[in-house]
């Protein structure tokens, strides 16, 4: 209780100091002859007080509730494994511990690798084994998404555990979080993500304890705790609500489109077709126009649809009837055919039936004219499956299907107490690549489904889902603070009126309050690791936002590749892969030294130059994280390290 | 949960009693792709038996729907009780299947 309001306290200053300290930059210290550094910074320092101040409205409400009554046993649970190309050993690790948790379940590996070896050990340890149904040839994958959602057709557990490859769970996991589901409004409770394989002092920021802390508890307290991809349980019922209404939705749009699309090409064939073409494509024009109606007053799309394909299905037929009608009349004339023959009337009649299918009908020669025809259809074929619970908009299905489960009025809960453990990236390359997967996923969830204009979400849900989808703007941010301090040292250019008293007393005690709030909220567990890393990944945050952007609304591919659980043991070149962080540094660093000659040259004044210094310095030991990150090898040798020393000391 | 099958001119009458859910849908797929196999092409779901249905009950009727269409024939649902019809309702699916009265009519209707 104590604690939730020291937090509050914080959060309340934190904010005050912070407006405070923005109000003031903007209305009193911008330096306008130099506004192309001058509003980039200042524009740079209201995101991240907006950053701030979603910080503090999440930790605001840090929930901690946990259910007392226990579920009874007889509830009916699925335990899914997602892989596709980890090692057998190290998936059926996690399936024997899987088969081994307390509470009454099945355990199924989900193998989009579709590996017969893994198939028979599963089998062999007596666990299911589930790959993709024939249905999926040919069409899109979806990933990990398409995966779940392919095993949610083939079992019927009440509830799911949803396990990644490589997360181990504890045998209570169930026990400690089926409770949660006794209100039948909790549609999934998620469980913290930690790493088993990570080195003293984390070089490579795996663990997130400030996320799977007070940020999820936070969140959790406005009812919007995330879905994370693993470690979770959720309920089928409001998956399959979920993907039923999807369907709806997809289907509406799909046959609006489709009827717009086919009167448009019907219109445009039917001024170059021939008579005996032209009748068909005015009944199916008609048919169309009529479905369109239909369509406006609110009729079902089921029967819309059918009607429409009814229609051109009979004109095509009669078409190709008079057609060959025409074709045994001549043949009689020609005395090859005796008028009434049996035999070949009725090899008539099943040309007749081969004839009008819409590939071979005189429409199917009308190429656009077939397709868009074959499109007026609530089969959703373009899809495996016509219901796909699991959202498919993004690379990281979780975000948006919590997101969807939450704006159709079901409830989330997180449980702090960590129940699984996994194994984090070992080598620099990897790790960039899952951050990367992730923050393009989140930015595309943004642009396709903003939470802010997602009906059904609360206010407080759609500042917990927005809040996490901001701080992945902070790549841009990042620039500007490099780029400051390095046009004042070199160029004498000041983006402030002045770095005086006004400047201190407004930002001081605004940095330290937000300083001490980070250390409140996070109740001592250690969050500098990932503040380095939010700063120091900006080119990563940067080519997350980019490539989103291009793949959302110029429908390029994301260049997007699955986190290997596995270390590499090829060494690339590591230092190519933070190259821009490496020239920062450098940029930064000649700054420094020029600042101090031009200073001592009479140039710089030295407050100003002293500043951007100790700014200077700043960022440099934020970036030094990466020295660490590219020379770090990985568990096994860091242990093995650490033993030597030891054995070096006794 | 049951399913019977009967055959009327040519329709194929599906008549589903007790509660179409998790556990019973895929039979419900089974028994409608085992009659489109047979040559069925209009087929109504009789859902007057059904006292519950959730949502893996409705993806089951969308599943077949789709199985129907994709041999060029249709899938139509009638005889709902309250239940059924908010579940459609609430979740949307009463724009794509329209509720019939009774199934027996849903091709005429």
């Amino acid at each position: 209780m104590t604690r939730i309001l020291v937090v509050r306290i914080l959060v309340f200053l934190t904010i005050v100091l912070g407006v405070n300290y923005v109000a003031w930059r903007w209305l009193a210290s911008v330096n306008w002859e130099a506004w192309w550094i001058a509003v980039p910074l200042v524009a740079a320092e209201t995101y991240s007080l907006i950053d701030v101040i979603l910080f503090g409205v999440t930790v605001w409400r840090i929930k901690k509730e946990r259910p007392k009554e226990p579920m009874p046993d007889g509830r009916t649970v699925d335990v899914f494994i997602a892989t596709y190309n980890e090692p057998i050993e190290l998936v059926m690790t996690t399936a024997r511990a899987a088969k081994a948790i307390r509470y009454p379940h099945r355990t199924w590996v989900l193998d989009d690798g579709d590996r017969p070896e893994l198939k028979r050990a599963a089998e062999a340890a007596g666990i299911g084994y589930i790959t993709r149904s024939p249905d999926w040839a040919g069409r899109p994958r979806h990933a990990k998404a398409g995966n779940l959602n392919n095993a949610l057709m083939s079992t019927d557990g009440e509830f799911l555990l949803i396990l990644d490859a490589d997360q181990i769970p504890v045998p209570e996991i169930l026990d400690e979080t089926l409770p949660y589901f006794h209100d039948e409004k909790v549609a999934l409770v998620q469980t913290p993500q930690v790493f088993s394989n990570v080195a003293t002092g984390d070089p490579l920021g795996s663990q997130a304890p400030l996320f799977y802390g007070p940020i999820q508890e936070g969140k959790d307290g406005w009812n919007a705790a995330f879905f994370c991809g693993s470690n979770a349980v959720l309920r089928r019922e409001a998956l399959m609500q979920l993907g039923i209404r999807g369907y709806v939705a997809d289907v509406e749009a799909t046959v609006a489109e489709a009827l717009d699309a086919s009167a448009t090409a019907l219109r445009r064939a039917r001024r170059r077709a021939d008579a005996l073409a032209t009748e068909v494509l005015t009944e199916a024009y008609e048919a169309v126009r009529q479905a369109r109606r239909e369509l406006r007053s609110g009729v079902a799309f089921g029967e819309l649809t059918f009607r429409v394909q009814e229609r051109v299905r009979q004109a095509e037929r009669r078409l190709v009837d008079r057609q060959l009608a025409a074709v045994r009349d001549d043949l009689a004339a020609l005395g090859l055919l005796e008028p009434g023959e049996d035999e070949t009337q009725i090899d008539l009649e099943a040309a007749v039936d081969v004839l009008a299918s819409r590939e071979l009908s005189p429409l199917g020669a009308l190429g656009t004219v077939a397709a868009t025809l074959n499109k007026i259809d609530v089969s959703r074929s373009h899809e495996a499956q016509p219901v796909l619970p699991v959202a498919t908009i993004s690379v990281t299905e979780d975000m948006a299907t919590s997101m969807r489960m939450h704006a159709s009025g079901w409830s989330s809960r997180f449980h702090s107490h960590t129940l699984a453990y996994g194994l984090a990236p070992e080598d620099l390359g990897t790790m960039l690549t899952q951050r990367l997967r992730w923050a393009q996923g989140t930015m595309q969830v943004m642009l396709k489904e903003n939470p802010l204009f997602l009906r059904g979400l609360s206010l407080g849900q759609k500042l917990m889902y927005f809040s996490t989808m901001w701080s992945y703007l902070g790549g841009f941010a990042t620039i500007v603070y490099i780029a400051a301090p390095v046009a004042y040292l070199c160029f004498g250019v000041m983006p402030v009126d002045a770095w005086n008293v006004d400047f201190f007393v407004r930002f001081i005690p605004f940095f330290i309050i937000n300083q001490f709030l980070f250390l409140a909220a996070a109740r001592g567990a250690p969050t500098w690791r990932g503040q380095q890393y939010s700063f120091a990944l900006f080119p990563v945050w940067i080519r997350a936002v980019t490539s989103a952007v291009n793949n959302v609304w110029f429908g390029r591919e994301l260049g997007f590749s699955v986190t290997k659980k596995t270390r590499d043991s090829e060494h690339r070149n590591q230092w190519g892969l933070v190259r821009w962080q490496i020239a920062a540094a450098v940029v930064l660093a000649v700054s420094a030294i020029v600042g101090v000659i031009r200073l001592t040259a009479g140039l710089g004044e030295p407050i100003g130059t002293f500043v951007n210094v100790v700014w200077i310095i700043f960022d440099m030991v934020i970036l030094s994280v990466l020295v660490w990150a590219v020379r770090y090898d990985g568990y096994d040798a860091a242990q093995q390290q650490q033993q030597q020393r030891k054995e070096q000391e006794a | 949960m049951a399913f019977t099958t009967e055959e009327r001119g040519d329709i194929t009458l599906v008549h589903a009693s007790g509660m179409l859910t998790m556990n019973t849908a895929p039979q419900l797929r089974e028994v409608v792709s085992g009659a489109i196999t047979s040559g069925a092409r209009k087929i109504a779901v009789d859902l007057s038996g059904v006292e519950f249905i959730d949502s893996s009950g409705l993806g089951a009727l969308v599943g077949s729907l789709k199985a129907a269409r994709q041999a060029e024939g249709d899938l139509r649902i009638g005889g709902a009780s309250s239940q059924v019809l908010m579940v459609l309702k609430l979740t949307n699916l009463d724009r794509v299947l329209t509720p019939h009265e009774s199934a027996a009519d849903a091709f005429t209707a």
